[in-house]
């Protein structure tokens, strides 16, 4: 005789639900009210809870930098942070760097120098790319290198990856003078 | 990850209160470390009380001339602040030649301090490992053991202390200050870690529900001849497989005071005062510096992978003395 087979869920016994914390997070310019156990990640959160999968999940262990966001527009790795630590803060992730239609400057510079092939680590890489451009501490390519070096790339794209954050570094101080000519008159 | 109880401490008191109330509670400021711990299952805390909005933050100057760092500043914060960068230059250097620009962003000073191992059997929940579960065995010690330690082991634990920073604290003689269950207590530096001995378990002397709340700096932050070299598999974004952080006080070429801390090497940051007093009143020659270097090793003790630490430490105290006295920065630092 066969064994039957069920086919409603089976119910959860003793274990009751997490305690859910509340919080909110403004998330690429948009406040949102949310319910989160303690231990989910802000990675998690992003991804799972709010269907912001631009963000990846590398190493889930900080090795990596593919999760990388913007907190209060400082880049941190979102897998090692809980998300009810963030409460009150602002989040950027890469779906919120651009406006509308129009490319942020280190996305459109990762498309002119090839700064990327399978595309996995590449949203983390522009987050802290972005990151690293407003610290402002890189002053030439091996400063780029070791400060976007918690942000790796199995395909090896590294070369156009600084190439491209060099541009828009160039671009920026470009820019800077090109103000500072205007105004001097 | 295990479920747990999150709170968040509104006053250091409440967060010390917490603490000893529940022993299996810790606290949680960056998480850098902690996080990823729990992620394998190696702390599995039933409580975690996030300190992160205590008031603790602050950088500021001491009435000795010192500068006082407050346990909740970040390490980027703390490694690019003006005063730091002006005065403790050593410090500033060691914190950059660890972890990543995203961690240095989350990790905090007094979370740098308390930072566990990286030994890979600690790390994995199915060896034996006494500082993880006391009495089971030391599985470094008879396996692979490269990273791990040549000086003050034991038979129960050959594991590194991992930081950058607190090697230069170290050499620095930051004093730390710390608040708990019986009050605020002043730890030197050097007396805040510990050797594993026979109980691996505890990496410091902190006592149940202890806090740390600041960092001292004395005056004497050797800004005119200082440096942190840091040898490693990687040119970056990699523990040190031996470090070396020097401060001299030079009078022409004769030395007046000097400091050496070694990281990767032992179970704390690794300093020999009576090593240090061999260049006290000596010119800054090479083989001063090698004298040095063999005092500072005496006693290492190399495992089955580990012994190339031995020469290569001092190597790296001589080549770090050297670049200390004419102050030229090692190839990688930022």
């Amino acid at each position: 005789m066969s064994v039957p087979i069920t086919t409603a869920p089976v119910r959860a016994t003793a274990v009751g639900l997490p305690p859910l914390h509340e919080l909110t997070l403004t998330i690429n310019g948009v406040e949102k009210r949310l319910q989160t156990a303690p231990w989910t990640s802000l990675l998690d959160l992003l991804r799972e809870y709010l269907d912001l999968t631009g963000t990846k999940k590398g190493c889930d262990h900080g090795q990596c930098g593919a999760c990388t966001v913007l907190v209060d527009g400082t880049r941190i790795n979102s897998c090692l942070t809980l998300a009810v630590m963030k409460d009150g803060c602002h989040v950027t992730t890469i779906e919120g760097l651009s406006q509308s239609d129009a490319l942020h400057p280190v996305q459109a510079a990762f498309i002119e120098h090839d700064a990327f092939q399978c595309g996995y680590c590449t949203p983390g890489q522009i987050c802290s790319a972005v990151g690293l451009i407003s610290e402002g501490h890189a002053k030439n390519t091996d400063d780029i290198r070791e400060l976007m070096s918690g942000n790796i790339c199995r395909c090896g794209a590294y070369p156009g990856i600084v190439a491209a954050v060099e541009q828009v570094l160039k671009n920026e101080e470009l820019g800077m003078k090109n103000k500072e000519l205007k105004m001097a008159g | 990850m295990n479920s747990f109880t999150y709170t968040r401490a509104e006053a250091v008191a409440t967060a010390v209160h917490e603490t000893t109330a529940d022993p299996t509670a810790k606290f949680i400021a960056g998480g850098t470390n902690l996080l990823d711990l729990m992620k394998e299952n190696v702390e599995r805390p039933d409580r975690l009380v996030d300190i992160t909005r205590l008031p603790l933050q602050q950088i500021e100057n001491l009435p000795d001339g010192g500068l006082r760092l407050g346990a909740l500043a970040t390490n980027a914060h703390t490694a690019y602040h003006p005063e730091v960068a002006r005065r403790y230059p050593l410090l500033s250097k060691a914190i950059l030649a660890g972890a990543s620009a995203q961690l240095r962003n989350m990790a905090t000073d007094g979370g740098n301090l308390m930072q566990r191992t990286r030994c890979y059997y600690f790390y994995d929940t199915a060896t034996p490992c006494n500082k993880r579960e006391p009495g089971t065995g030391c599985s470094a010690v008879g396996g692979y053991n490269r990273i791990h330690a040549i000086l003050g082991t034991s038979e129960s634990c050959i594991a590194t202390h991992p930081s950058d920073m607190c090697v230069a604290l170290a050499a620095l003689e930051a004093v730390v200050n710390v608040t708990g269950p019986d009050g605020e207590r002043r730890i030197p530096f050097t007396e805040f870690h510990r050797l594993p001995g026979d109980a691996p378990q505890f990496d410091n002397t902190l006592r149940p529900g202890e806090l740390i709340t600041s960092l001292d700096l004395p005056p004497q932050g050797f800004a005119r001849h200082y440096t942190y070299l840091k040898l490693r598999d990687r040119a970056s974004y990699a523990f040190a497989l031996v470090s070396v952080a020097v401060g001299l006080e030079l009078d022409g070429d004769t030395i007046r005071e000097a400091r050496v801390a070694l990281g990767g090497v032992a179970h704390m940051p690794w300093r020999q005062p009576e090593a240090e007093a061999l260049l006290q009143g000596q010119p800054a020659t090479t083989e001063h510096f090698q004298r040095v270097a063999e005092a500072l090793l005496r006693g290492a003790k190399g495992y089955s992978a580990n012994t190339f630490k031995i020469e290569l430490a001092k190597r790296a105290i001589v080549r770090a003395l050297g670049l200390a006295t004419s102050m030229q920065q090692p190839t990688y630092s930022v």
